[in-house]
């Protein structure tokens, strides 16, 4: 897929380039050369001009418009390979919206959409449930709901993100390739492709995605994959004042997702029958979380 | 609870993302291919009746394809990349709509290629004859060639059968496929079912054929012709336009059907929708108004024998009718979907903006557009009389 090949020559250009002299950066390189090297001189050849100059002169990854990586998260080699997924804990929620703040200030995302929000749950003794989130609950729930007549049994606030599918239905129905699904997992969109058919954001059944005011191009949570590809947490998590959003390798036995995932904690996935297989799990979602 | 009163949609969901121009990307291609079938029914099946339209019907369904992609275009975010649909295509999902520029070009060519055999022998007529542009345009339009021969147009007799033959699978395919872009979308409970690609395949036809009524009588009317209108023709048009309805209509019924027998938890949030923001545009005007009635007018025009006058009147004011519903239908369909919130427990609204880059007006203009071509191409094709029909 062309995108990918882009993709992945970005990635190798970019960590090669900035640090020319880390032995784990050539290997990979080497590894993918070595793999398929008719392959990798066709993508040089195809990139021409352009492709040649961008493995001699020094330039950062466009990708994110940030210098990418001081930790790889990318590697061909199995046993390195990593796991990430994202944990949510709806027991510890207090509905404080910094997640939301920290994520709009993060990824400059447009006031009135929302790469993730926090919804709040009522359920009254008759077992109705009642859902609200003003502002995708990034002010806080300071203000209690005064609609519901009937004995409250239960409240609690759900955090909602990209669900980074391994079935990803955005990707399937993307007509031009532009979202795609990196090869550690993580769901992406490259804005510099992306026509803006809003095809995927029909699909995903999560309704995280959107078309970015300012860009005019899909969009959608990244897990903050620009913060996770240089060894830090997504925004949000490093902003949770309670841990109730939790985000690790689960291939790192000692990462706390990988200890409650291998815990005997219920762990449940949004929409289950849809099959996309989400990597984000939550703990604590009664079964009215759609 | 009830969805209605809860009202929650997920925050992104809070507005259509698919607007009115979608609508008509898939009302405009159901034109095409009910025209286009007029037309193969005459050329491929041999439907004399039909004779009289068949070539007015194929360069009205031209004239509808080609601004079929106008409204695709102004809906995209980023219009300058549209060619990459073409390009670098996502066949690894594969994507449903990687295909359609590739389907709808074939079906151009298809389309295009049929017209200049049917014109081929006229046009080398009027090259001799004519000057200036129009000589230079068809002499580009006949492709070099002079040949008068009565071999020479019993080859083209076979190239155009041989193109109609291609045009009507492509043309279900083109309008199937069309379905299919909603029909495989399993996040909306309103789109996900395999009948989609049926249902708009044959609501397509009725659009076609309610096009090419009403434009075969409106065109005779203005040029004051109306003495040329074929009672035949028009009785096999309504005959055709009442067969392809019977069934577009069950199919939709049957959609509907099997979703509220099965009771499932999604018919729920359905029939809330139903009930509540497209009780008007579902129940009353596509089904009650433009369905039952326009079915017994039908069914009275096709069964009874009926004057010419009423015939005319009567197949023009259910031919509008029955575009109406289909673009109600288009409307129910690419809208109503959005409105059901994936959330399972509200709904959005949506009303076209008059001037809005994707407004009414827009939508207006890209209307009145094909009407606009079909004038231009009358200048280079003549619909109705051949020249050299005495001869064939």
């Amino acid at each position: 897929m062309t995108t990918m090949n882009d993709f992945m020559r970005k990635l190798i250009v970019s960590d090669d380039t900035i640090a020319p002299k880390e032995p784990q950066y050539r290997h990979i390189e080497q590894e993918m050369i070595d793999r398929d090297r008719r392959g990798f001189i066709d993508k040089i050849m195809s990139g021409a001009l352009g492709g040649s100059l961008m493995l001699v002169v020094p330039m950062h990854s466009e990708l994110f418009g940030e210098l990418l990586s001081e930790e790889p998260t990318i590697s061909l080699d199995e046993s390195k390979k990593k796991q990430y997924c994202f944990i949510v804990d709806v027991t510890g929620c207090i509905g404080c919206g910094a997640c939301c703040v920290a994520d709009r200030k993060e990824n400059n995302v447009p006031e009135g959409q929302y790469r993730t929000w926090v919804e709040r749950y009522v359920i009254d003794m008759l077992g109705e449930v009642y859902v609200d989130s003003p502002n995708g609950g990034e002010d806080g729930y300071s203000e209690s709901r005064d609609d519901i007549t009937n004995e409250i049994k239960d409240s609690y606030f759900v955090p909602k993100l990209c669900n980074m599918c391994d079935e990803p239905s955005c990707v399937q129905v993307c007509p031009v390739g532009a979202t795609f699904k990196s090869p550690d997992g993580f769901v992406l969109v490259d804005n510099t492709h992306c026509v803006a058919c809003s095809y995927c954001v029909q699909a995903c059944p999560y309704g995280v995605r959107f078309i970015n005011e300012q860009t005019k191009t899909a969009d959608k949570c990244t897990w903050c994959y620009h913060r996770v590809r240089k060894g830090k947490e997504p925004a949000c998590v490093a902003a949770c004042p309670t841990g109730a959003r939790k985000f690790g390798d689960l291939n790192d036995p000692e990462s706390e997702v990988a200890k409650i995932y291998h815990s005997k904690a219920l762990l449940s996935v949004l929409k289950k029958e849809q099959g996309n297989d989400p990597r984000l799990y939550y703990i604590g979602a009664g079964q009215e979380v759609i | 609870m009830d969805a209605q009163v809860l009202n929650y949609v997920f925050p992104n969901d809070m507005h259509p993302h698919w607007t009115l121009m979608i609508v008509l990307y898939t009302y405009l291609t159901g034109l095409v291919e009910g025209a286009f079938i007029v037309s193969a029914l005459s050329y491929v099946f041999g439907f004399k009746s039909l004779q009289p339209i068949a070539r007015f019907s194929l360069v009205l369904a031209f004239s509808w394809l080609l601004v079929v992609t106008v409204p695709l275009i102004i809906h995209l975010g980023q219009p300058t990349r549209a060619p990459w649909m073409l390009l670098t295509p996502n066949y690894d999902g594969p994507s449903m709509m990687a295909g359609f520029g590739y389907i709808y070009l074939i079906y151009t060519l298809v389309i295009l290629f049929q017209i200049l055999f049917v014109y081929r022998y006229e046009m080398v007529l009027f090259k001799a004859t004519s000057s200036g542009i129009k000589h230079h345009i068809y002499s580009i339009l006949t492709l070099g060639t002079n040949d008068r021969s009565k071999e020479g147009r019993q080859i083209d007799t076979k190239v155009i059968w041989l193109f109609g033959a291609l045009g009507i699978p492509t043309a279900s395919l083109l309008h199937g496929y069309v379905g299919f872009i909603f029909g495989g979308v399993k996040a909306v409970e309103w789109w996900f079912t395999p009948l989609m690609p049926i249902v708009f395949s044959f609501s397509a036809a009725v659009s076609g054929i309610a096009g090419v009524i009403v434009t075969y009588i409106m065109i005779k009317l203005f040029t004051k012709r109306v003495y040329e209108i074929k009672t035949e023709t028009l009785k096999t048009l309504i005959k055709l336009l009442w067969t392809f309805f019977i069934f577009a209509f069950f199919f939709e019924m049957l959609e509907l059907g099997v979703h509220a027998y099965s009771v499932t938890e999604n018919w729920h949030h359905v029939k809330a929708a139903l009930e509540g923001p497209m009780q008007w545009s579902f129940w009353t005007m596509q089904i009650k108004v433009l369905s039952i009635i326009p079915f017994f007018i039908l069914m009275w025009l096709s069964l009874r024998t009926i004057g010419r006058i009423a015939l005319m009147f009567w197949g023009v004011v259910v031919s509008i009718m029955l575009l109406m519903q289909v673009f109600f239908m288009r409307w129910n369909v690419v809208v109503g979907g959005q409105i059901m919130g994936k959330s399972g427990r509200g709904f959005t609204e949506y009303f076209p903006e008059w001037f809005d880059k994707e407004g009414i007006l827009v939508a207006g203009l890209i209307l009145i557009a094909p009407i606009v071509i079909l004038w231009l191409l009358s200048k280079i094709f003549p619909f109705w009389e051949s020249t050299t029909e005495g001869e064939r």
